[in-house]
């Protein structure tokens, strides 16, 4: 009975201090938040980092996120068609293909690539430049490390991932008309227009939407971990795992909310 | 030691500690510190790893927030200030980190011109003379300002650290174990080097270090910390007849004495 009851208290106790710490652990990430979103309004501005990221966060993302939705277009077509020609329902495959890629594929897939090579990256950037004092170096030099550092890599994920997206949408949509024409024997007319026709203004928006969501989700964890990194080699090691790790199911849960509002 | 030309005309307060304490959790790192650095003052805070120096320093800087006491900066409480108070204070401060804290992404000269460029909003073509001049004051060539930091060896980065700490001609500067990881002549050149930019400056600094040759090269007064607390304060003449045997102990560098053989990890 006594022995019931101590591991009922531990448990009481245990389960107390995980919701305490999930909390203590939201608390800081909000105050994380909010402190950046008053950077990224009020000046100065730190243009030249901001173009910088741009181009390492957007630019240099291109051949992944190109490849990502190239062969998922391909695979799309060639397993929607081994799928529908059991019920005569070729002529759906380019449907299937263009709403895939634009509402869900294309955001999903380049947000979580992008985490994967962007969030890591800042994570590690920033939380090296924590454990070598680089950070406190800029505040002594009378310089915000969340305008010089955080606020130039949020504003450029979350402006240039719906652009990538854009551009992942047409990508992947010619790799499902590869397949379909060069495989499949398609026509290579029937097969645009019936893209063309399917498509709405909303599949594309949403799309984009949601990957400015996901690019503000990758840079905003890359930024955190990487700011609060620990100690040494270790600490950055453990910071870089959890920015992608966060980013990622974040990156999946959001896109459940916003389909969600989008749709419903 | 010359330490006869030291100012003794300013006795204006420059730094005030007040009765601050800090924890981490329930390690106490600082106990009741009480602490006055006079204007043009070289103060020098002595002690082993874990005594609390750097916390010190980083709650003076507003890197760290004391949870009691009050540190007034040239007569200002610094827990009162906003955040425009704030930068115009940190423009009178210069910092030398431990490990030179180089941005690895910058060239030299732009290292060492950074807080022109952006703290004083300087010109970029006169931010990098003022660099270069400043590079050459720390015994270093123009040919080094177009390098990056990674490609510099230990002693140049400090050097170069150095430059960037004076390069807005602070009032207040901070060496951070300023000689720690360098060669016996490297650590004396950067202590000629302080000596010259603080006495060229007229600054009031605060330097930590375990160092004491570097101490007593530079200080003019040394305190002493030790498990978080002051132990002793007193002129750098005097540091050999403290009359304080832990002091005896740490500046003669004994393994035997009242400072326990085994102190604890920095937190």
């Amino acid at each position: 009975m006594l022995f019931k009851k101590i591991a009922f208290v531990d448990l009481c106790q245990n389960s107390g201090a995980a919701v305490l710490a999930v909390f203590a652990k939201a608390g800081r990430l909000f105050a994380f938040l909010g402190c950046t979103l008053k950077h990224i309004f009020t000046p100065p501005f730190f243009y030249k980092n901001t173009l910088q990221q741009f181009l390492s966060i957007g630019y240099y993302s291109l051949p992944v996120v190109g490849l990502t939705t190239f062969f998922t277009g391909m695979v799309l077509a060639l397993q929607s068609y081994t799928g529908f020609t059991r019920f005569n329902a070729e002529s759906a495959i380019s449907a299937v293909v263009t709403l895939s890629i634009t509402r869900e594929l294309a955001p999903v897939l380049a947000g979580l690539m992008v985490a994967g090579r962007v969030g890591a990256s800042i994570a590690a950037e920033i939380g090296t430049m924590r454990v070598t004092e680089q950070i406190d170096a800029l505040s002594t030099l009378s310089v915000s490390p969340y305008k010089y550092l955080v606020a130039p890599r949020i504003i450029a994920g979350t402006l240039m991932l719906p652009i990538l997206v854009l551009i992942g949408d047409i990508i992947g949509i010619l790799g499902g008309y590869v397949v379909s024409i060069h495989v499949l024997g398609f026509s290579p007319s029937n097969y645009l227009s019936q893209s063309w026709d399917i498509l709405q203004f909303m599949d594309v928006f949403s799309g984009v939407v949601k990957a400015a969501f996901f690019g503000f989700i990758v840079t905003l964890m890359g930024c955190y971990h990487g700011y609060n990194s620990g100690r040494g080699a270790q600490g950055v090691g453990i910071a870089t795992t959890n920015a992608v790790v966060s980013s990622s199911i974040l990156i999946l849960i959001f896109n459940y909310l916003l389909t969600q509002v989008f749709f419903s | 030691m010359s330490k006869t030309s030291t100012k003794k005309t300013a006795t204006k307060p420059m730094i005030e500690m007040d009765h601050v304490s800090k924890s981490f959790g329930t390690k106490t790192v600082l106990k009741d510190i009480n602490l006055t650095i006079n204007k043009g003052e070289s103060m020098v805070i002595i002690g082993g790893s874990g005594s609390g120096k750097s916390v010190t320093l980083k709650c003076i800087l507003g890197l760290m927030e004391n949870d009691s006491g009050v540190i007034k900066v040239d007569g200002r409480d610094i827990a009162e200030m906003d955040s425009d108070e704030r930068h115009a204070l940190m423009n009178k401060f210069g910092m030398l980190f431990q490990g030179g804290a180089l941005f690895d992404s910058l060239p030299v000269w732009e290292n060492v011109a950074f807080g022109l460029i952006h703290g004083r909003k300087m010109d970029r073509r006169q931010a990098r003379k003022i660099a270069l001049e400043k590079i050459d004051a720390v015994g270093m060539g123009a040919s080094v300002a177009d390098l990056y930091p990674a490609e510099l060896s230990g002693g140049m980065q400090k050097r170069i650290s150095l430059a960037r700490a004076i390069a807005t001609n602070p009032e207040i500067i901070f060496f951070d174990e300023p000689t720690t990881g360098l060669d016996p002549i490297m650590a004396d050149v950067i202590n000629d080097l302080i000596k010259k930019c603080v006495t060229d400056l007229g600054a009031t600094a605060l330097s930590i270090t375990h160092d004491m040759a570097s101490a007593r090269k530079i200080a003019d007064k040394v305190a002493m910390l030790y498990q978080g607390e002051i132990i002793w304060t007193g002129p750098i003449e005097k540091l050999d007849n403290s009359g304080n045997e832990y002091v005896d102990q740490f500046i003669n560098g004994r393994a035997n004495g009242p400072i326990a053989k085994h102190t604890e990890h920095k937190k």
